[in-house]
């Protein structure tokens, strides 16, 4: 943990070094979120409702799943990057040194303009949960900050899973960006509103619904009973990692420098 | 929305535009317009066979953009089933007008770039470039044009031809009348023009700014949403379209799709082709000011 900060607080400084390119670019991620957000709020605005559901309850949907997605931008870049690693061939002096890979591979590269994505959604969400029509409990603030945790555990594993590709393919495969901005763009709605077949794959295989759909349900007073059940739904998240990791570690014992 | 990073472009091609380094050269002397148009040509020509290798990545586009194709119609539809209001344009349109969207996609986006040009620009290869004979505006112009038609060549009829036999309500239709279908077309290779020469200032202003990142990040966030890429244009409230209609970036992406599917009628459309040519004009203009004005205050890095 203590290396783990130590990583930290030289990519920050490294990253202030140029300040003004720095707050432009945190400027600029907060305005792509942005015009999605707006985007939605003109459909609402032409349409009223959403198979019943109201605008402020799908901004809690918009704001819990693009928080995790910036966090896991922020913290996990080194996986989203590791193809170069994996090309220039450096990945072989972290395996020379006495600590986890898993570990090196997250210290090596933050995102910190990732910020501006960040707090976005978070006036998004404070600005749909203080509008939203219903009585908070501890219990239910308690399950909005796992929703958040566990999403960004979630995009963690999408994006160490793509990384343990590159142990094969070697170059990245671009096909993961429909896992993760996909997912991203596909949650920000609440899932009932897709096909069967999309809420299965992304409940039971990519456990996106379980982080936001599921239990928002819980929040809004729509479940039938198995409330306990619905409120600890985002733990699925935290499952969905432990395999991820596997196949990391597998990856590693399989792993063969190019040379270079 | 930024689907995902495909730049199949990025890829040095420095060997093909030395090898066509010899003949424009020998061009010099006589400087006659349909020889300059040649040279344009043969640039485009060349850049196009080049980018037409990337056959695997384009079938990975593919489907990326079918996902996002059923994610956005499986959203409008939700939208659609509960309205009371009657919205603007009617859902099997609004499916026409995403799967138009995810076939020229290549003709909507304005990230797709070239880090190629960036990087001259920034290391100081300019100089090299400055060396060419003839018009850089020109040269650039007709590098990224070759590059957007190729990556869309590749991908638009394969989405076309499944979208248009997928089961309903997934199923995107034919065009309204032949008329309309042809004036698509005019429509949309237009739009394609006016799009690369608003895509050229983004390169003209790294000139001063050197770095690509910012401009290009506005440009995108602003043009993608006026382009009716967040969310389709014709399902913006009123006060906003009228907004979207006073930029050059509804002229690119919207329109066409929009004729297509028979949302606008055949006068609107020869009208909308009317202004497309207006904007094209007073864009390729000004850019070429734009740049003229930058290229002399070039500064070449050394090294």
């Amino acid at each position: 943990m203590k290396l783990f900060l130590g990583y930290l607080s030289i990519l920050f400084r490294s990253q202030m070094q140029y300040k003004t390119s720095f707050w432009l670019l945190t400027a600029g991620q907060f305005f792509i979120p942005f015009t999605t957000f707006a985007g939605i709020w003109f459909l609402f605005d032409r349409f009223g409702t959403l198979q019943g559901w109201e605008f402020y309850e799908v901004a809690i949907c918009f704001a819990v799943i693009h928080m995790a997605f910036a966090i896991s931008e922020c913290f996990a870049r080194g996986f989203d990057s590791f193809s170069s690693l994996v090309v220039s061939g450096d990945f072989d002096r972290l395996l020379v040194r006495p600590r986890s890979t898993v570990l090196q591979v997250l210290g090596s590269r933050f995102e910190f303009t990732r910020i501006g994505r960040l707090v976005q959604s978070l006036i998004v969400l404070i600005w749909a949960v203080v509008n939203v029509s219903l009585d908070w409990t501890p219990l239910k603030l308690i399950t909005l900050i796992l929703m958040v945790i566990s999403g960004t555990v979630i995009f963690a594993g999408i994006l160490i899973l793509a990384a343990t590709m590159c142990f094969w393919t070697v170059q990245g495969l671009e096909v993961v960006n429909i896992l993760t901005n996909g997912g991203r763009e596909l949650a920000q709605y609440p899932l009932q509103i897709y096909e069967r077949w999309v809420v299965r794959l992304f409940t039971f295989v990519i456990p996106f619904g379980c982080i936001n759909y599921l239990p928002l349900l819980y929040i809004l007073g729509r479940t039938d009973g198995h409330d306990l059940l619905y409120a600890l739904t985002p733990l699925a998240g935290l499952l969905f990692f432990i395999p991820c990791l596997f196949v990391w570690q597998f990856g590693v014992r399989h792993y063969r420098s190019t040379g270079s | 929305m930024n689907t995902g990073k495909e730049k199949p472009q990025s890829a040095q091609s420095s060997q093909v535009q030395h090898a066509n380094d010899g003949p424009p050269r020998t061009h010099t002397a006589i400087n006659r317009p349909p020889r300059n148009l040649k040279r344009y040509v043969s640039v485009f020509r060349i850049r196009l066979t080049y980018s037409l290798q990337y056959r695997t990545a384009a079938l990975a586009g593919v489907a990326t953009q079918f996902f996002w194709g059923f994610v956005l119609i499986m959203v409008y539809t939700a939208f659609y089933s509960a309205s009371s209001s009657d919205p603007s344009i009617s859902l099997p349109q609004l499916v026409t007008y995403v799967w138009l969207q995810q076939s020229f996609l290549a003709f909507v986006m304005l990230w797709f770039r070239d880090d190629e040009l960036f990087r001259l620009i920034t290391t100081g290869n300019i100089a090299y470039e400055l060396c060419r004979p003839g018009d850089l505006y020109g040269f650039w112009y007709a590098k990224l044009l070759a590059q957007r038609m190729a990556s869309a060549l590749l991908r638009c009829f394969p989405i076309m031809i499944v979208a248009s036999l997928l089961p309903q309500p997934y199923r995107m239709m034919l065009p309204a009348s032949l008329v309309s279908a042809g004036l698509f077309i005019i429509a949309l290779l237009l739009g394609l023009l006016v799009l690369v020469a608003i895509s050229m200032f983004i390169y003209i202003s790294v000139f001063y700014t050197m770095s690509p990142y910012g401009s290009l990040l506005m440009f995108t966030v602003i043009g993608e949403f006026l382009a009716g890429l967040i969310i389709p244009v014709p399902l913006m409230p009123d006060w906003l379209q009228d907004i979207v209609y006073l930029f050059p970036f509804g002229w690119t992406a919207d329109f066409p799709f929009r004729v297509y599917a028979g949302h606008f009628g055949h006068t609107e459309a020869l009208f909308g082709i009317m202004s497309q040519l207006i904007w094209l004009v007073a864009l390729v203009t000004l850019g070429r000011q734009a740049m003229k004005k930058a290229l002399r205050r070039v500064v070449v890095q050394g090294g």
